[in-house]
């Protein structure tokens, strides 16, 4: 079974014929249980996420700020298994038909083996991954699997990124781009780097696929602001922050919902 | 005028362009870190090939370090090992009481060529900590040292010591609170202001360049110590035995003596309460080749890539990584790892202590109880030269509630080891 490539560029593209942004959540899987992270990410879609990437929880997530570090070691300490990635991408994406990534640090897939990631990845219904601690030199293996089994690839570029490496980067990556808004890890701030268009713009100059803008995004406002410049929206530890924040796990996943909603009005300049 | 002390691999045993040892090494980082880490690997060839450059840091070596270290005899702590002769690199002589001072003056030097103005570092023990901090304060630059909660408290004196110097000291609360939780940190520190910051890294592992420049500055262990030998035994060693976390000490010691086939290489790595007890930090020993901190090497992991929390006795070897360049030459069999326990390694310290007068780091303490043993393995024949990577001043906290030397009961209360019995002599 080939996995849904096809689905999260058309997804994308009907964003973009709409005259918006599109809107992606993150969200990490296992969280707060595996049960409780499955209804979480099928609540993003419900209140207007158009893409959801699921996070894989590592043990050490060098990229992530203190909220999706906490998240992690709460779906950890719950054992949260690669088995259970898979079935968080399997079941909300067959409950919503939604384009369903995964977020992954790479020694995870490493260690599971590639061959067997992407498989059972695609087999799931997956979309693609995104890779943040995987450079392109590093990619070959993986870019051949994720290829035969129709996932994409998303690498992130960095406001650090030259010109000469943002053409290296999305002429191997596929899906969308990730673009880092500000040099820093994950986790909400108060406004939006002025890093962020630049880098968007100089990312388009080298390639067709959409460029989607994450790290530190979290509200309405801030939505609105970078879905003036950017083909995607991606916001992570505001809906995670929602969710510690929330009394108790059916609390949390309105909260999500909520959040999806008012973020997919200000993707459509609603604000 | 040749470099007295800086003698980056002169026959050209380097990794690959792309930083690899074998199937070791790489560069497995986040976009946001490539500029930075690709202008270390500019900046440090430039240096590398700089006569001024090597003059600098060679003066800084004679004159602040006090380079070159001794090489001391110590016959009374080998008659412990089977009778074989023991020689011990002293780099526990060098300014700040390790060998880390060799690597570290040779980074502030390229940090103040990349013209950035602040420096981080991780520290498990302390002594990286202390060194970094030293060599920012002698040239000015701001500090910031990331450390692991659970290490801020067995070694504090070495927090105190670098705040005594200037530097800012995070206390790290993720994760096992160790090691690598202050590496984890100090790269999400380095990510966001990468600008002006250099992460002074503390050993051969981390992305490429820093496995092969790390070891470069402290290559300056093993061609002294081979010298020395030659001079003051009047041959090569049997063996070099070091203690191995990261591996910085190890490979200095080891490298000069690579194309010497007769001298076995010999890594110790911390068993804390044993192998089997999963309580360790033997990376080599139990460890599965996998990511972390930037290169593949060897790593404690579980089936599914998580990182396991390690364990040992010692701040400075509780680390589940270790440089690519040692599982290169342990996979390719010219270096031999074994694994030694705490409390082995305990008793080793307080043997040198009191057969020799010299308390060495529990860390260094590694090594010599593996020298203990690889001296009855050889037999009274035997020469071995062991590296002395850091003196104990900072883990005589740890070793009086270790043996119970406090006056008051309460003090060794929470001795993790449990009771040990005070001898008369060491044994």
């Amino acid at each position: 079974m080939s996995g849904n490539v096809r689905l999260l560029s058309d997804t994308l593209a009907a964003a973009k014929e709409e005259g918006r942004s599109a809107l992606i959540a993150y969200l990490p899987a296992g969280f707060p249980t595996v049960d409780g992270g499955i209804e979480a990410v099928k609540a993003a879609i419900e209140g207007g996420a158009d893409v959801v990437e699921v996070g894989l929880p590592h043990s050490d997530p060098v990229l992530d700020g203190p909220v999706i570090q906490t998240a992690d070691d709460i779906a950890l300490r719950g054992g949260v298994r690669i088995a259970d990635v898979m079935r968080t991408v399997r079941e909300a994406h067959a409950a919503t038909g939604a384009p369903i990534l995964v977020m992954t640090y790479w020694n995870p897939i490493d260690r599971y083996g590639v061959e067997r990631f992407t498989a059972e990845l695609a087999e799931a219904g997956g979309a693609g991954c995104i890779l943040p601690d995987l450079p392109v030199q590093e990619s070959a293996l993986w870019r051949e699997h994720a290829e035969k089994h129709g996932l994409a690839t998303v690498f992130v570029v960095a406001p650090s990124s030259k010109d000469e490496r943002l053409a290296e980067i999305t002429a191997a990556g596929s899906g969308f781009v990730y673009a880092a808004s500000l040099m820093g890890v994950t986790g909400t701030r108060a406004s939006v780097s002025s890093q962020a268009e630049d880098l968007v713009r100089r990312t388009r100059a080298t390639t067709d696929t959409p460029v989607c803008v994450g790290l530190g995004v979290s509200n309405p406002a801030q939505a609105a602001e970078v879905a003036r410049f950017a083909d995607g929206v991606i916001v992570g530890s505001a809906f995670v922050k929602r969710m510690l924040d929330a009394p108790d796990d059916a609390a949390g996943v309105e909260a999500v919902r909520a959040l999806a909603g008012e973020l997919a009005k200000g993707v459509r300049g609603q604000v | 005028m040749p470099s007295t002390f800086f003698i980056p691999d002169p026959e050209g045993r380097t990794p690959s362009t792309e930083g690899y040892f074998g199937a070791f090494g790489g560069k497995f980082i986040p976009e946001a870190l490539v500029a930075a880490v690709d202008e270390v690997a500019v900046e440090y060839d430039k240096a590398k090939s700089d006569p001024e450059f090597a003059r600098e840091l060679d003066a800084l070596l004679a004159h602040y370090t006090g380079r070159p270290s001794a090489l001391t005899e110590v016959p009374r702590f080998a008659e412990h090992a089977g009778g074989a002769r023991v020689f011990l690199k002293r780099e526990d002589l060098n300014h700040t009481g390790s060998h880390k001072i060799n690597n570290v003056l040779g980074q502030a030097l390229l940090t103040k060529r990349m013209g950035k103005t602040r420096v981080i570092a991780e520290t498990g023990a302390g002594q990286h900590g202390v060194a970094t901090a030293t060599a920012c304060a002698l040239f000015g630059l701001e500090c910031t040292i990331y450390m692991g909660e659970i290490d801020t408290r067995r070694q504090a004196l070495n927090v105190a010591r670098m705040r005594m110097l200037g530097a800012e000291v995070v206390a790290v609360k993720s994760g096992s609170r160790t090691l690598k939780d202050a590496i984890n940190e100090a790269f999400r520190d380095w990510v966001a202001n990468v600008d002006r910051t250099h992460y002074l890294f503390g050993t051969v592992a981390g992305p490429h360049p820093f496995p092969a420049m790390v070891r470069d500055f402290h290559r300056v262990i093993g061609v002294e110590a081979r010298r020395q030998l030659l001079e003051q035994a009047g041959r090569l060693p049997d063996a070099a035995v070091a203690c191995v976390g990261g591996g910085s000490n190890a490979i200095g010691l080891f490298h000069a003596f690579i194309p010497d086939e007769g001298v076995r290489l010999i890594g110790c790595e911390p068993a804390g309460h044993g192998i089997e007890t999963g309580e360790h930090a033997a990376t080599l020993t139990a460890g599965e080749p996998g990511i972390l901190h930037g290169s593949r090497s060897y790593v404690l992991q579980d089936d599914e890539g998580q990182i396991t929390e390690p364990y040992s006795i010692s701040a400075g070897l509780d680390y589940p990584g270790i440089g690519p360049e040692h599982a290169f030459l342990k996979d390719s069999g010219r270096g031999e790892y074994r694994a030694v326990t705490d409390d082995a390694a305990m008793q080793a310290l307080r043997l040198l202590s009191r057969t020799e007068g010299i308390i060495p780091a529990i860390e260094s303490a590694h090594a010599l109880a593996g020298a203990l043993e690889v001296g009855k393995e050889l037999g009274k024949d035997g020469l071995i030269v062991v590296n002395l990577s850091g003196r104990g001043d900072k883990d005589m906290d740890t070793a009086a509630r270790y043996f119970g030397l406090y006056d008051t009961d309460a003090e060794v209360e929470d001795n993790a080891s449990g009771t040990a019995e005070i001898e008369g002599d060491a044994k």
